[in-house]
Formats: structure tokens, sequence, C-alpha cells
């Protein structure tokens, strides 16, 4: 049954005067599947290795089962890692390398056979035992990395970027697997990325972090639909952010007009962000819009196409099935379920506006998130 | 990882080393200052041990002259060794390699004492030369065969830095500068120099100190006109046995290296620095 | 351009060579004199092994460069891990102090050690301290640079998850050096430890101001033997010494060839999973 494993209270961490973590709360289920999200520098990497045992926070407690457990180090913790860039022993076969921590175990030869066996199996690399670790793909390499934690029955496995290395394709692939193999064991998976798309599909709950910071904590669908702040809406997915007020429970108005909308709760009149996402928006004919734009960019994106629209000054970014070449006049139309209501916070303003919109926001992005520290 | 749990306390597993070099390095050159400022007999301070050195100041220039030649042809000579070893082929390379470090491994006493038989006013070359009909040449007993000598002994202590400093240089750098329009003789001055120029710093240290300071060399290949710095501190613990001036000398000697090895660094990098503009 | 540096490097190939050359035929030669070739013979050798003051002096090399070396080897390397998990200025100290016996000339070393003996001697009240104590720190003293110097690049190199990955595996900090980090340092150890090893056997300039006639190495005895007229069997030492380094060397070649080819697998590797 479902039942809390790990906690992390007001973990605080800093290293040469940076704060890389600022009073971090964090309840962990047993069976999840927990993915901690964010840019690089967002302090994930350091709350997995403080989880991991590599790191001692500065501040705060980590408890196991209800135990604090900072003065135990890595090598007594039932937690277990899969590394970045795996780090298998080189000179180690496969079979070795899978085997080695049940052999620091001293387990008897017939067991750790029978286990190394059984997780080749989980892993898919029967036939492999003998082969050296650098003549593995990185697919194969990564599916050690994962057997040789795994087959010391650990409680928690702790995932650092570890599809980072692989090409988009193997990317996809091994998501599906970890989540099999995720499903198959039934223990707790940690997951560290900066990739949204791997963190919405694999993970039962999402942890969204930045600037050492927990932004927030859902579901994917909740963090999806109902981000906290401008920060996560940017994050996850592609946002238009724009400035509203909320009149009363339901209604929400901006760009002068007011709106229907399923959000309640908050102040009368409190100023607030409205996040629209890209693919909600139906455009119309001019006549029929409650909002009507002209058209500044489009670029084909595949499935669909990314379309700029200046309202009066601000440009949102709609994506649709349907061409409207550049310069002609739309008319949007926006249900309640497309409009979502946020406190104002700390990010607001700094996102969610696509005037400065370049087809290119992708690789940039992804040029951005080298690697962590 | 440098903040990791586990390196703070990997840390202190140098600390034997520091001890240990704080022993056996950092104190003996402090107590060579000691002797250096104290008096032989009555043990009180005294620069006299620093101002007697003054008697041996051309003993010292000769010592620099000499050892300044004879790095100079080291690098012009192994410079092109080190060159062509890097063009060939990678098991010619590793071979020719152990072929230079092989000499290094032998006794450089006998070997010194084969020059001797070679350039001896009856030794072997002059042997050659009466056969051939001409008047035998004096060979040995004067700077040049101590030149001769250093040249000999510390030659692979240039060639390996150098050839390891060229060899490292990205092929592609080569070809970009050739794509560029440098022809052969550019492309060595615009590129490959300057890169070797690392190699060159260490090969330049690695003959100028062991020349500078040798004492051997200079007994057997030299005369009395060609005594060096190494031999009198030498003579003043094996002979003359006065450690004060010894250590005088010896720390002088130590300061004129690191001189002379800060200048070059200065003087290499400012030209590295005119040849990358 | 190609014509000339080749003919530079085979007179200079020549030139290294011609006094080992000299030096051998000498050993065959009947004469005592290094120039002149009488007739060949192999007393020369058959004398070095009838010489028991040689193999006592061989012996005493032997001794004193396997200590050296071993202790070396073993302080070296844990200094070199501790250093390379040391940050800023500590690092920095620690390296420019490796430096100094490096840079400074091995008279100068041999002095400050001499001079230190003799201080500690006479705090002691004993006459001469000097003797295979003293030269084996002296020789332990300058095998740990090469040591701290080959080892250090190799940890810098080495992935620094693959100890994390061994903590986390179950080992402590001990046996994951045991059993992961000292298989990806090794090259270097051995490396370090074959430098150590050479320079340490053939030492002559610091072993001759830091022992005392209680036991003496053969590079210093050859210095008191080359004062006075030489015995031509030290010309058959130096050839059998040349043919065993030379041995020891082809088979070093062969040897790095082979780990050569394992170098480029593990090149190969890292390009794959993308470390650097």
């Amino acid at each position: 049954m479902n039942h809390e494993l790990i906690r992390l209270e007001n973990l605080t961490m800093e290293f040469e005067g940076t704060r890389i973590l600022d009073n971090l709360n964090l309840t962990i289920e047993n069976g999840k599947f927990l993915t901690l999200l964010g840019p690089s520098g967002c302090g994930k990497t350091t709350t997995l290795r403080i989880i991991g045992g590599f790191l001692t926070p500065s501040s705060g407690t980590v408890l196991f089962d209800g135990k604090p457990i900072n003065d135990i180090p890595a090598y007594k913790r039932q937690i277990n890692t899969v590394f970045q860039n795996y780090a298998l022993f080189p000179h180690l076969d496969v079979y070795d390398n899978i085997a080695f921590g049940l052999r620091i175990s001293r387990l008897k030869e017939d067991e750790i056979d029978r286990r190394v066996t059984e997780m080749l199996r989980v892993v898919s690399l029967k036939g492999f035992e003998n082969r050296s670790v650098a003549s593995l793909s990185g697919g194969q390499q990564q599916r050690v990395a994962i057997a040789r934690a795994l087959v010391n029955r650990p409680k928690v496995l702790l995932l650092d970027e570890p599809l980072g290395a692989l090409d988009l394709r193997l990317r996809k692939d091994m998501q599906n697997e970890l989540k099999r193999i995720q499903q198959e064991i039934g223990i707790t998976f940690i997951y560290v990325t900066h990739d949204q798309e791997e963190a919405l599909s694999m993970s039962d709950t999402v942890v969204v972090m930045d600037s050492g910071r927990i932004q927030q904590v859902g579901t994917p669908e909740d963090i999806y639909n109902e981000p906290a702040n401008a920060y996560v809406a940017d994050f996850i997915g592609e946002s238009n952010i724009l400035d509203g007020t909320m009149l009363e429970d339901y209604k929400i108005r901006f760009f002068g007009r007011t709106f229907d909308c399923l959000d309640k709760g908050f102040t009368p009149n409190e100023p607030v962000d409205v996040v629209i996402r890209p693919e909600d928006v139906d455009i119309v004919d001019p006549s029929e819009g409650r909002l009507c734009g002209t058209v500044t960019n489009v670029t084909f994106k595949g499935v669909h196409y990314d379309t700029i629209v200046n309202f009066s000054g601000f440009k949102w970014l709609i994506q649709t099935t349907d061409f409207h070449p550049e310069g002609s006049r739309i008319g949007i139309r926006l249900n309640p379920d497309d409009i979502h209501v946020m406190h104002k916070s700390e990010y607001s303003g700094m996102f969610g506006d696509y005037s400065s919109y370049s087809a290119e926001y992708d690789e940039i992005a992804v040029a951005e998130e080298s690697e962590e520290e | 990882m440098k903040n990791s749990t586990f390196s703070r306390k990997r840390r202190w597993l140098s600390a034997p080393y520091v001890i240990w070099m704080l022993l056996f390095t950092i104190i003996p050159l402090c107590i060579v200052i000691y002797y250096a400022f104290t008096d032989s007999v009555t043990g009180a301070f005294t620069l006299s041990n620093i101002g007697g050195i003054l008697d041996y100041a051309t003993i010292f220039l000769r010592s620099i002259w000499l050892s300044v030649a004879a790095t100079l042809i080291c690098l012009v000579v192994g410079y092109p060794v080190a060159y062509a070893i890097s063009q060939m082929k990678p098991n010619m390379q590793r071979l020719l390699q152990l072929l230079i470090m092989l000499p290094m491994c032998m006794s450089f006493l006998l070997r010194t004492l084969a020059w001797v038989a070679l350039l001896e006013d009856t030794g072997i070359l002059n042997n050659v030369i009466t056969a051939l009909g001409l008047s035998p040449l004096p060979l040995i007993r004067n700077s040049g065969a101590v030149i001769l000598g250093m040249v000999y002994n510390y030659l692979p202590y240039m060639i390996l830095p150098l050839y390891s400093a060229i060899s490292k240089i990205n092929p592609r750098l080569i070809e970009a500068a050739e794509d560029l329009g440098c022809n052969k003789t550019r492309t060595f001055t615009k590129v490959i120099l300057p890169l070797s120029i690392p190699g060159i710093l260490s090969g330049i240290t690695m003959v100028f100190v062991p020349a500078v300071s040798t004492f051997y060399i200079s007994q057997k290949l030299g005369s009395p006109g060609t005594v060096m710095v190494g031999d009198i501190i030498e003579s003043q613990f094996k002979g003359a046995y006065n450690p004060n001036l010894g250590a005088a000398m010896s720390l002088i000697l130590m300061i004129l290296i690191f001189l002379c090895i800060g200048v070059t660094n200065k003087v290499t990098a400012n030209d590295s620095e005119e040849v990358a503009n | 351009m190609r014509k000339f540096t080749r003919i530079v490097t085979v007179i200079v190939f020549i030139f290294l060579y011609i006094p080992i050359i000299v030096l051998a035929v000498a050993s065959f030669s009947s004469g005592a004199d290094l120039a002149v070739f009488k007739t060949f013979t192999f007393d020369r050798y058959a004398e070095l092994f009838r010489d028991s003051t040689l193999l006592v002096l061989l012996r005493n090399s032997a001794i004193i460069a396997i200590l050296s070396t071993a202790i070396a080897t073993i302080l070296g390397t844990a200094a070199a891990v501790g250093i390379h998990y040391s940050g800023g200025r500590i690092r920095k100290l620690i390296l420019s102090m490796t430096n100094i016996p490096m840079t400074n000339p091995d008279i100068v070393t041999g002095v400050s050690l001499a001079l230190m003996f003799a201080f500690t001697g006479t705090i002691l009240r004993l006459n001469s301290i000097l003797g295979f104590w003293t030269l084996l720190i002296a020789h332990i003293t300058f095998n740990l640079p090469y040591v701290i110097l080959n080892v250090m690049p190799r940890l810098s190199q080495m992935n620094p998850y693959l100890t994390d990955a061994a903590l986390d595996l179950g080992c402590t900090p001990l046996q994951s050096f045991f059993k992961v980090t000292i298989h990806e340092i090794m090259p270097g150890i051995i490396a370090g430890a074959l430098m150590s090893f050479t320079m340490s056997l053939d030492d002559f300039v610091i072993s001759y101001f830091v022992t005392g006639s209680g036991f003496v190495t053969l590079p210093v005895e050859i210095y008191n033997y080359t004062k006075k007229p030489i015995h031509p069997k030290l010309y058959a030492l130096f050839t059998l010494l040349f043919v065993v380094i030379l041995l020891l060397m082809i088979i070093m070649n062969l040897l790095q060839g082979r780990d050569k080819k394992s170098k480029t697998r593990t090149v190969v590797q890292s390009g794959i999973i993308g470390q650097q």
C-alpha cells in the first residue's frame, strides 16, 4: 500500500556562499514514479545526491521510513542510483558490473548468479553477460546501469538524467522501458530531468523546481492543466500569460473584456496571471471572434502551425492545424476551460509573451539545458 | 564532486605526503639558508659566506654562459628531431621515443668517460684524424668539450618535452592554417611554433637546471679554466669542507635558477603573445 | 624541410649512441684503454661475475630503488587522491611544494638533505647518521613528485561518478578505492613507479651527498672509481645493464602497444556515452 517512504524537511544547501537548495520540503510515497523537473542549476541533482548520501545538506533532515538518515553514509542506504553517463566500471564486464553490489555484500555465488540472470532478463540483456561494457551501445549501457542498481533490491532507485546521452528515438524507447521496469519491480523511482516531455510521460508525480525551491508538486495532468505560477506554466509546454483581474468567482477580465472561466476562490478584483495554452485557442472568422488580431509569423511544425498573432501589441502563440497566412486578420474564441487563472508570483511578467518569438526557440532552449554542475 | 560528503575525508590522504615534504624538502631548504648565514666556527650570524661568493663570480658567470650555450644548442638541434619524430608512424614514434630515453637510463658517468676516450689527444677521433694524414686537434679540456658533454647528456631532456608538445598539436589546426593560406613556413611560425611553446619552456628548464649545476662533466671534459659552480659546491662538502660557503653557493644557485626560469617564462610568454597577434 | 629534419634526427641518434658503442666495444677488449681496442676477449665479463663487491653494490642499488619506489608509490598515490579532492588554495600550495624538488637542481637537493642530516646528527650527538636510512629518505623524497605527477592526470580523466557508483553499491570509501579507483589510475601508478625506479637506480648526485661509507650504491661507487684509473670490468657491467634495459624497453613497448589498443577502445566508449 502507499505510504510515506522519504521525507525531506527544511532542506537547505549552501556551497561557497551560493544557496543551491532553499528550505525544501517534500514527501515521497512508496512505489511511486516521482520526477524532479527543472532547468540546470535548479537544485534537482543536488536534491537527488542528498537523498543518495553523496552530499550532506547544510541544514534540514532527510527521513527514510520515518527515521533521519542524514548521518548514514551512501553505502549503508537502501537506495541505489543510475548515474549520469551510467558510470559503469570499465574494468569489469556486464555480468561483473551487475554483480558488483551483491559481491560487496558477500552473497553466495549461486544466489548472485540467480539474481544477475533474473535482472538481465528484466532489462532484456540476456546473452550479454561477458561483453565488455565499452562494446555496448548507449542504450545497452543504460540497461546495465539500471540492472546494476536494481539487482541490490533497493527500496528507492534514483535516476540522474539517465537518458540525457541517448538520441531522441532511443530516448522514447527507454522511457517506455523505464516505466515498464518500474511497474514490474514496484519500487519508488526518483527521476531527475530537465525534459518536460519525459517528466510528463513517465511520472506519477512531477516536482517542478527552480532556484532551489519547489514551484509545484502534482500529477502530470495537474502540472499541465493547473500550473501554480507563471514559471511552471512557461516551463511545461507553451503558454500565453497575460495580466488579468479576477472580478468574482468564474469571471475574469483581460484585454478589456470579461470572460467566463472555471476558477474561483480569489479575492474580488485580485490582479492575476491568466494562462492560455496555444493549442486551446480556436481561430474563427474576425466577425465571430471575441478578440481580433493580425498574423505576424507562421512556422510549419509538422503536426501543426505555430502562428503568432498580434492582439493590439501583445503577441500570442497559437497552435492550429489550419494555415492562416501572414498578414491575415483572424478572430479567436475562448471556452471557459481554455482559461486558467493563477495568483501573481515573483515570476509574473517574466514569461509568456511571444513578442520576441523566434522559430528557433526550441534549439535555444536545448542549448541552455547543458549539464548541471 | 569537490563538495561531496566523501571528498572532505579523502583530502586527508595527502597529509602524510605534506608532512614528508615539510620534513625533507622545506626544512632542509631552511637549513641551507641557516648555514648560508652563519659562521662555520662560531655559529653566529654572518654575511661573509654570501660575500665570499664574490670571489667566485667568474665561475658563476661561466657556469651560466656554458649552460645557456648548451641549452640553446639542445633547443636548436632537438626541435627538428622532435618534429621529425612527431611526423612518423605511431609505432616508429614509440620506438624512437624509447631510444631517446634509453641513454638516460645508463650511467651518465661512464658515458661521459666514453667521451673522454673519444676526444682525448690520443683518443678515437684524433686517431681517425691522424690516420687521414691530418694533425690532431685539441678536442678536450676546453669550453667546447664541456658544452658538448652537456648537450650530449641533456639533449634527451629537451627532445622529449618538445616531442610531447608537438605531437599534441591537433592536425586539424595545421590543415586550418593551410586552408587559410599559410605556406609551410608560415604554418610553422604561426601555428606549430607558438603551440609548442609549453614544450620549449619545459625543455629549456629541464636542460638548463642540471647543466648549470653539473659537477662531473666539467671535471672530466674541462680544464681548471672551465670549473663550474657544481664543482665548487661539491668541493665544499667533499674536499675543502666549508659547508657554510657551500650552503651560501647552493642558495645563490637556487635563486639564480629561479630567476632564469622566471625570465625565460616571461620572455617566451611575451613572444607567444606577439606571434599570436 | 622533411629531409633536413630527418638528417638531423639520424645524426642525433648516432651522437647519442656513439659513447655507448665505445663502451660496449671496450668491454670486449683485453686492454684497459677505452680508446684502443687490443684483442677480443670475454675476460671482463668473467671478472665481473667474480667481483663480489660490484654485486653487493648492484644489490644495494636495487634495494634502495625497490624500497624507495614502493614507499613513494604508496605515499604519492594517496597524496594524489588527496590533492585531487582538495580545492583551490590548498591544492595550489601542495602542487607548488611538489614542484620544488622538480625544479631544484639535484646538487641543491643533495646539499640541503646532507646539511639537514648533518644538523640532525649534531642534535642527536651522533658522529654521522649518513647511510642506508638517509639514502632511502632522499630517494623517496625525489621519487614522490614523479608518482604524483603521473597519477594526478589519471584521476582527473576518471569519470567522477565511478567512485560514487561504488559507494552507491555498498562499498566503503576504502573498498571503492581498491575495487574501482585503483583500476582506473593504474597506468599512471605504473608509469610513476617505473620512472621512480629508473631515477632511483641511476641517481648519483643526490646519493653522493647523503650516503655514508656504510652503504654505497653502484653509481656513487662508479664515481669513486672514475677518479682513479678505471677498471674495464665496469664496461662489461655497463654493456650488460644496457642490454637488460634495452630488453625491458622492448617488452614495455610491446605491452604499451597492447595498452594503446585498449585505450582507443575507452576513447570510443567515452565517445558513445558522451562523457566530455
